[in-house]
């Protein structure tokens, strides 16, 4: 594989000298990884998550534990799963474990470092809809796949990171339906329903990177994306967006994330998501 | 479904799969075929199809593919599931298009996560009514799903969530391999099989093949043939899932879904060619 990353037209204006270029798409991905910690243990959603959490493995985080809801703890993938319980995360696990295990003994207690998680739709509290899209739960226009790990993956992690694609159909003023909750309805929410963890922490998508305001748990717009401008971001939010007072531009991908990206996306079948 | 805390005695038969399926899955039970993405049972998923039975409620965490087939097939009258979807590639389109255009029939769904499933089933196995779990706390399942409720701990008042147990009338499951005795051992991604096939009436295993002595392996999980009614040899049982040891998960096979899937001709055709008369 090349680690000279190849050149892209329609990325972001950037300037032509200012390193490599990278898509909306790669952006995300690789500010998602970046906020996961070496040596934490992360439970790992499908998709987009599992694809910025082995791109944290093989960056900056080689010693970060991979929990997948299949059971298999400190899985080691050498290409990315298609799957939550593909045979290469159980070949390559330090344990494989049943699922009520995972959920009860793992995942429950709180034991879990980082949720990592993605949506359908996101509102201002970062609670998220993965079940319909419609005001009917049992006449949808769009039935979803459904909770899943989710609701307590969002419950009992010590925190949880979102990655999703943003528009305004995802960022909504009000959700369609709550599977998983983040910080409800605002300050103290998490507490009366007695959820043990600290909820999302950050929530990452192909526009910027969004922050919880310590004192009212609303989402704030902390990173700019390279080449993205706050207007961009206005337009795909649903409610009124708060933006930090010290807003900052996110860091763009080093050679070495985009080489490392792009030799995991290849190792994924064509056609996936 | 009610729940008996006393099994019937079970000595498990070496039957072909057509004969197990027979005698156990019958209109209007309802039915667990189990494996989450490892180890599930497509061949008996199919041969429940061939046999058109009907008006079944599907019992599974991951409907996958094979639901997706049986529902798009008409077997199903209700699904009780915590993830509908085809992992990382999208939508079960047959399922979709049962729960929002009610075709080939409408779909009734009980909706759980996965941490409240598993422990409906782990409370069946167990012979329990219920289970006790920190789960679906602010999540709108709960108002639409009324096997999920809340119960006050006695020792120290704290409310917690319970979830009725599931007490399938079948559970279904695929393996590695069976000794002639019955005696079933399956390895690698575990999942909710054990709990499935105790938690349910009448359980039934397919096999990749029939040895002459269970060899250990780690991370194994023997289910005695006192556990089961049927075991049945099918090679390959479990594609496009796959079958720790044996095969890999054919997840090309699960990207061209989505395209076969997604029109009810297309779909129909391909079950004809594949599955009906194959």
């Amino acid at each position: 594989m090349s680690s000279t990353p190849r050149l892209e037209r329609g990325d972001p204006a950037r300037p032509a000298d200012a390193g490599p270029r990278f898509s909306p798409a790669e952006m995300m991905s690789v500010a998602a990884a970046r906020v996961l910690p070496d040596g934490a243990s992360c439970l790992v959603g499908i998709g987009l998550p599992s694809t910025a959490a082995n791109l944290a493995r093989r960056t900056h985080a080689p010693e970060l534990v991979l929990i997948y809801e299949s059971g298999t703890i400190g899985a080691k993938p050498e290409f990315l799963p298609l799957s939550i319980g593909d045979g290469v995360l159980g070949e390559t696990a330090d344990a494989v474990v049943g699922l009520v295990e995972i959920f009860n003994l793992w995942l429950q207690p709180g034991r879990i470092d980082v949720g990592f998680l993605g949506a359908a739709q996101i509102d201002r509290f970062a609670n998220i809809n993965t079940t319909v899209i419609g005001a009917s739960y049992r006449a949808p226009a769009v039935r979803l796949p459904g909770a899943g790990g989710a609701p307590e993956i969002a419950a009992s992690c010590r925190e949880t990171v979102i990655v999703m694609h943003q528009s305004r159909e995802r960022f909504v003023e009000k959700l369609d339906f709550v599977t998983s909750v983040g910080h409800g309805s605002g300050p103290g929410s998490r507490r009366r329903l007695g959820l043990l963890g600290g909820g999302p922490s950050a929530v990452i998508t192909d526009l910027g990177i969004f922050a919880p305001d310590p004192a009212t748990c609303e989402l704030v717009l902390t990173h700019l994306h390279p080449g993205v401008a706050v207007e961009d971001v206005l337009a795909a939010t649903g409610w009124k967006l708060r933006v930090s007072a010290s807003l900052e531009t996110t860091g763009p991908p080093t050679e070495h994330e985009l080489a490392a990206l792009r030799a995991l996306e290849q190792t994924r079948p064509a056609g996936a998501r | 479904m009610t729940n008996t805390a006393r099994q019937a005695s079970r000595r498990a038969a070496i039957v072909p799969l057509a004969v197990a399926v027979a005698e156990t899955v019958h209109d209007g039970d309802s039915v667990a075929l189990e494996g989450f993405t490892h180890l599930i049972p497509f061949a008996a998923g199919h041969e429940i199809i061939r046999q058109q039975r009907r008006d079944l409620t599907l019992v599974r965490m991951t409907p996958d593919i094979i639901y997706d087939q049986m529902i798009g097939m008409g077997c199903a009258r209700r699904l009780v599931f915590s993830w509908g979807g085809n992992p990382g590639v999208g939508s079960l389109h047959r399922f979709r298009d049962a729960v929002e255009h009610g075709w080939p029939g409408p779909l009734e769904l009980e909706e759980h996560s996965h941490a409240g499933m598993a422990n409906r089933y782990a409370a069946g196995a167990a012979g329990l009514p219920f289970a006790v779990l920190r789960g679906y706390l602010g999540s709108d399942l709960v108002g639409e799903t009324d096997t999920i409720s809340t119960i006050a701990c006695p020792f120290t008042g704290e409310v917690l969530t319970a979830v009725r147990a599931l007490t399938p009338d079948v559970a279904v499951v695929h393996a590695q391999r069976a000794d002639r005795h019955g005696n079933v051992q399956l390895w690698g991604i575990t999942g909710i099989q054990k709990e499935a096939v105790l938690s349910a009436r009448r359980a039934v295993a397919t096999v990749e093949e029939l040895v002459e002595e269970l060899e250990p392996q780690p991370g194994a999980i023997v289910l005695p043939a006192f556990a089961l009614d049927f075991v049945s040899v099918a090679p390959g049982g479990s594609h496009p899932s796959y079958t720790h040891g044996y095969s890999r998960r054919d997840n090309d096979f699960y990207v061209a879904w989505d395209g076969v899937s997604r029109g009810r001709e297309t779909f129909a055709r391909w079950m004809e060619e594949h599955v009906l008369d194959p």
